[in-house]
């Protein structure tokens, strides 16, 4: 990459089931406004805009992106959607950071929202196909047949997804955006939750959300505001077929290869000691355990001892904590997961996190992914300007 | 004068996506021969891996597929989840159990319903054998099969799960 480039503003609204008082453009010019003010800049100030959602069939509306085009400001400037499933919001925030970094874009704004409550994402994902039975149970249906293979190679116990469950939640009640504000959770409450999709509990997964997440990004030469920027260290996508022989689905390949891309251009080596924080796509308890080892932070089977030491919680004191932010287990307006993940990790490194900053964070890591855990976005961002 | 009433904020709009599906020559055969109550794959000329639906083509080569490959009604347990919620339009009542199974002779994995069965007892590896609907109701669908029941053969050991051949599992 050529140009050097940083996240100068971000705006995310709060999350909550239902935002009956404003249309999916009010939600997203709430995010993008809260963008803006921390940037110091105006839509005068911005060349291009990046929209990022999941599948249109979420709220039944195609290509929202023509209809929202005045309410982010973009009319006669380019405009791009973007596509990659429950990844999107994170591949968003990288497409906007290639405009800037290719040298085309001083300036570019990403935005990625979701409004469920507007239709029913988890039976939009679940489509008849003309050659499969139709017993699609939304995306935990598909993801717990996969965690419970983990569970059988690792030998983990029962209690780490249950543990994830409570970690996550109360970050989340230390975060005032955060969708579920549970700060009295308990184990005993999650493990009494209902058996969904054995082996997830209903307090297992993740909330439906509505919710919009916006972040400017600028070029090294024309940083913007009062706060200071987080610098982008690296960036990567990877992807492969959902479906083929001798896949392994449990630690996808992709999300290797992309992890190991973005290390490189950061000058990782060791994950969890080079790293301060990282906002991981963890949708279902069972995935941080299985994210640690994708992404190396421990090594294969070892991942759920990292959750229960308690190095993965702020709480705790743990010394590579994730999901400050309570994670999607707390907010999950779908298309923005992604970019809150990447958005979070750059508050981090900005030292903006409030009651849920990890002290001293410089260097953090944004996570996503979507589809059958096919497609994978990564970023790390740092204080450090290199 | 008109009476006071509560303001409209919301209304549910159903939207609906009718698709007109164009199987294609790999798919109109698997159609083709489900209808006849015979289940069959492709194997993939570089890989050799054997694909259940059939596409036309590897997704790992990314090579057309041509040779056909005709399977038979026994599979293993790859992994599974038994799920507590319904599914809208489906009739199946929860707990009810959702197994990705491999056929013998096949690489992949398809969904199916695992039936006559107790829950607690299903296992990675466990033998099973698909259940058919009375010939005259068959139809282009794979629900022609009813639901797959538990064998009683011994189970697969976990490295040899998508790797049993046409012939069946012997230990």
């Amino acid at each position: 990459m050529a140009e050097l480039a940083a996240v100068v503003g971000i705006g995310q609204t709060r999350y909550k089931t239902r935002r009956g008082d404003v249309s999916m453009a009010g939600l997203l010019r709430e995010a993008v406004d809260r963008a803006l003010v921390d940037a110091g800049v105006e839509f005068a100030d911005i060349d291009a805009v990046i929209i990022g959602k999941a599948p249109d069939m979420f709220e039944g509306v195609v290509m929202p992106e023509s209809y929202l085009a005045d309410a982010l400001g973009a009319v006669g400037k380019p405009m791009m959607r973007v596509h990659t499933a429950g990844s999107v919001g994170g591949s968003t925030a990288l497409v906007a950071a290639s405009h800037v970094q290719s040298g085309t874009f001083k300036r570019v704004l990403a935005v990625t929202y979701e409004k469920q409550s507007e239709s029913n994402a988890m039976w939009a994902l679940s489509t008849p196909q003309p050659f499969a039975v139709h017993l699609n149970a939304g995306a935990g249906g598909y993801f717990a047949p996969i965690i419970r293979e983990y569970i059988r190679r690792s030998g983990a116990p029962y209690n780490v997804g249950i543990k994830v469950a409570v970690k996550d939640r109360l970050h989340g009640a230390r975060n005032p955006l955060a969708h579920l504000q549970l700060p009295d959770i308990t184990e005993q409450e999650v493990e009494d939750s209902m058996m969904l999709w054995d082996p997830l509990r209903f307090l297992e997964a993740c909330p439906s959300s509505d919710g919009a997440c916006a972040m400017v990004i600028s070029a090294a030469d024309s940083v913007t505001g009062t706060k200071p920027p987080a610098w982008i260290r690296g960036g990567a996508m990877r992807s492969e077929p959902t479906m083929f022989a001798g896949r392994e689905e449990v630690s996808p390949r992709a999300g290797r290869d992309c992890a190991a891309d973005v290390y490189a251009q950061a000058g990782i080596t060791h994950p969890r000691k080079d790293l301060d924080c990282a906002e991981i796509y963890v949708p279902f308890s069972w995935y941080e355990p299985m994210w640690l080892e994708n992404l190396g932070f421990a090594g294969e089977g070892e991942g759920w001892k990292l959750t229960m030491e308690g190095a993965t919680s702020l709480d705790a004191g743990g010394d590579i904590p994730w999901n400050c932010s309570g994670g999607v287990l707390c907010s999950n307006p779908i298309g923005a997961s992604g970019m809150i993940r990447f958005a979070e990790a750059a508050r981090q490194v900005r030292g903006d996190a409030g009651n849920h900053q990890v002290e001293g964070a410089r260097l953090a890591m944004g996570h996503a992914y979507g589809g059958g855990a096919q497609f994978f976005a990564m970023w790390v961002v740092g204080a450090d300007k290199p | 004068m008109a009476e006071q009433k509560e303001p409209v904020t919301g209304i549910k709009s159903p939207v609906y996506l009718h698709y007109r599906f164009t199987a294609g020559k790999a798919p109109t055969r698997f159609l083709t021969r489900l209808k006849e109550g015979v289940l069959t794959g492709q194997r993939c000329p570089r890989c050799s891996n054997v694909y259940i639906p059939p596409r036309g083509s590897c997704p790992a080569c990314g090579v057309a597929t041509e040779e056909e490959v005709t399977l038979g009604n026994k599979a293993t347990v790859q992994s599974f989840t038994i799920v507590s919620i319904p599914i809208p339009g489906n009739i199946i009542e929860p707990p009810y159990v959702v197994a990705n199974l491999v056929l013998d002779g096949a690489n992949i994995a398809f969904i199916h319903l695992l039936s006559e069965c107790v829950n607690e007892e299903i296992h990675i590896g466990q033998r099973v054998q698909a259940v058919w609907k009375p010939s005259e109701e068959w139809d282009y669908a794979m629900d022609n099969i009813l639901y797959f029941k538990p064998l009683d053969e011994p189970d697969v050991p976990v490295d040899q799960i998508g790797h049993i051949p046409i012939s069946g599992w012997r230990s």
